[in-house]
């Protein structure tokens, strides 16, 4: 998403297309734009996606939550403690440099590696699922290394 | 309509002769085409084969005699003229004969002049260097007779006479048995035009492609989209023995395995796994489906009974052990796995004792499948940033890579296993643009790469057995 359109077209429209069209796809959802005056309804995708962050990013072929990711992960689960009736899904993903049929169990592994970091932080296990799309939603369209970072996420989203 | 046969045209031996030559000549045996259902290819009525009798002096040659083999016609590929069937139809047919035979690599097809029905003039076909000669004719509309002769130019014998008699939808059939059929008479192994491949369809943008299961002629004829794309779809695999596929389907969001039934259309979920199931492939008979589950931080092989519905855990490390593949003989297992710091291959039984690595060259392997031949495995192998797709024997010995590029996925043996299909997927630049996914062919030696042309892009090939 181009994010000199997010400034013309206006935050809090752009956040609601968002929503409305991020059906746990991992492909459209916007990283670290902050809502100010127009902000999204507590609780909703919206709100995950602008004020808490809503995907963490992981090295090559790797599950390990970096301290970046860590710090995402914590401030996802002060929001989840915050609307307790909140579920979400994890979607974990994967850059293409990979075989399609490993990537999706290394995109589930990522999923698994956020999932289990928010429980440890006290997040019922029943109020989040998971699923990988392997190498086949990637957010950035490019290839390069900059796309492939881009790419390696667990992605969380409100159910 | 009824097929009119022009018997004036038809060389006739004294019937003795003909009787004689039809019992000590096996020919091509009829050709049932029961597994073409409503969604592979709609059939009426059956194709019905049947011996011709030889027109010249000498007997027909030995049937189980090769002419020449695979590994001389990659070095010298076989001088072959294929003359128009006829006007129409027959052009149609035989344009498909000489299509088959040339993509192969091993056949040069010549120019030749239409219409041979009798003894072919061999010192004419000698002259222009030919050493083959199929000559054909097709008559009939709504059901259509094609009668094929095979010549050896050199001996002047008849190597085949058949008659195909089939609905002139099925042309484009008729056309791949007849170069099956010239094929295995030529190079004594079994062809593969008569096969189809299920692939998976892609439409849409890079970052959102819409994926349906789709299936076509081995040679791209005849795409049949066969799923909606609502929900993503990946890795159909063919059953060796029922018009059936299993594939992997995000449907209502829980990605498991499907079973896909091409005659009617029907799918259902395979089995109940608690996590992702996935990368399935049939064993050599049809009566099991190995695959994975992800559970963990890993994933583990699973062998699934189509008959029971029951389901033997075989892996269990912990790590992801994913992409299964049978060997032919149904004994042994070859999987993907990073148990061991990166992604390798590894061979086990098929009760999953005796695991061992057979990967140990530069980079990261994946995607492995057994030949039909038993003799080699295929896989693909990322170093560099760059995949390349080999070859290997099943101990891991005599690595042999027969192409490279940005990505290269999904190899599936044709039935004879002389040639791979596979997907290859260039770079995108920021935005998307320079992304294509498409399918492609080559030989198992590394010769004759070519691509498979589809209507949209397209990725995860799967050849099917031959059709029965």
């Amino acid at each position: 998403m181009n994010f000199k359109l997010i400034g013309a077209v206006g935050l809090a429209l752009v956040l609601a297309a968002c929503s409305s069209d991020n059906n746990n796809t991992g492909a459209s959802t916007g990283t670290g734009a902050t809502a100010q005056e127009t902000g999204p309804a507590p609780g909703s995708e919206a709100d995950l996606v602008a004020n808490v962050g809503d995907r963490v990013f992981f090295a090559f072929n790797e599950n390990t939550l970096s301290d970046d990711a860590k710090a995402t992960l914590d401030k996802q689960a002060a929001w989840l403690a915050k609307y307790p009736q909140v579920s979400v899904l994890i979607a974990g993903n994967c850059d293409d440099r990979g075989t399609e049929e490993y990537n999706i169990a290394l995109g589930q592994r990522r999923a698994n590696a956020a999932r289990d970091y928010l429980v440890a932080k006290g997040v019922a296990a029943s109020r989040i699922s998971t699923i990988s799309y392997g190498k086949d939603r990637p957010t950035a369209d490019g290839d390069d290394e900059q796309a492939w970072a881009q790419n390696r996420n667990a992605i969380t989203s409100v159910k | 309509m009824r097929s009119t046969m022009r018997s004036e045209d038809l060389p006739i031996l004294d019937d003795s002769t003909a009787q004689a030559l039809r019992d000590s000549f096996s020919g091509f045996s009829g050709a049932g085409l029961s597994r073409r259902g409503l969604l592979g290819g709609a059939m009426a009525g059956g194709l019905l084969a049947t011996p011709l009798s030889a027109l010249a002096q000498t007997a027909p040659s030995d049937q189980g005699q090769a002419e020449i083999t695979v590994d001389q016609a990659r070095n010298a590929p076989i001088p072959i003229v294929v003359p128009s069937f006829g006007e129409g139809l027959g052009d149609q047919i035989s344009s498909v004969v000489a299509a088959d035979l040339e993509s192969t690599g091993l056949f040069k097809v010549l120019p030749g002049q239409a219409g041979v029905t009798g003894v072919p003039d061999f010192a004419a076909l000698k002259a222009q260097g030919a050493r083959a000669l199929v000559a054909g004719l097709a008559a009939g509309s709504g059901s259509v007779r094609v009668e094929m002769r095979l010549w050896d130019v050199l001996t002047g014998q008849q190597l085949q006479g058949t008659a195909y008699t089939a609905s002139s939808a099925n042309w484009r059939r008729i056309a791949h048995i007849i170069g099956d059929v010239v094929y295995e008479r030529m190079l004594g192994e079994k062809g593969y035009f008569d096969t189809r491949i299920a692939y998976i369809a892609r439409t849409g943008p890079r970052h959102r492609q819409i994926t349906r299961l789709a299936i076509m002629d081995y040679d791209g004829a005849n795409e049949r989209i066969l799923t909606s794309g609502q929900w993503l779809t990946l890795t159909p695999r063919f059953n060796p023995v029922r018009d059936q596929v299993a594939f992997l389907s995000y449907a209502n969001d829980r990605p498991r395995v499907y079973l896909f039934n091409l005659a009617s259309g029907a799918q259902r979920m395979l089995g109940e796994f608690q996590g992702i199931s996935f990368a399935p492939r049939f064993s050599p008979n049809g009566s099991q489906v190995v695959l994975s589950a992800t559970r963990g931080a890993g994933s583990d092989i699973f062998i699934f009974d189509l008959a029971s519905g029951s389901k033997r855990q075989i892996t269990n490390s912990g790590a992801i052990d994913t992409s299964p593949c049978f060997s032919p003989d149904g004994s042994r297992i070859v999987f993907n796995s990073d148990r061991g710091g990166s992604p390798q291959l590894y061979v086990m039984s098929a009760s999953g004792d005796g695991v061992q690595r057979i990967s140990y060259g530069n980079g990261r392997y994946g995607s492995p499948v057994w030949s039909p031949r038993g003799d080699q495995i295929a896989f693909v192998r990322l170093s560099g940033g760059q995949f390349s797709l080999g070859v290997m024997a099943p101990d891991g010995s005599g690595e042999r890579i027969l192409t490279q590029g940005f990505t290269i996925d999904s190899p599936s043996f044709c039935p004879n296993g002389r040639v791979l299909a596979f997907c290859r997927q260039s770079a995108a630049r920021a935005g998307g643009a320079g992304f294509s996914s498409g399918l492609g062919m080559i030989d198992i030696t590394g010769f004759n790469e070519r691509p498979l042309r589809t209507s949209t892009g397209a990725s995860d090939p799967a050849w099917s057995p031959l059709n029965t």
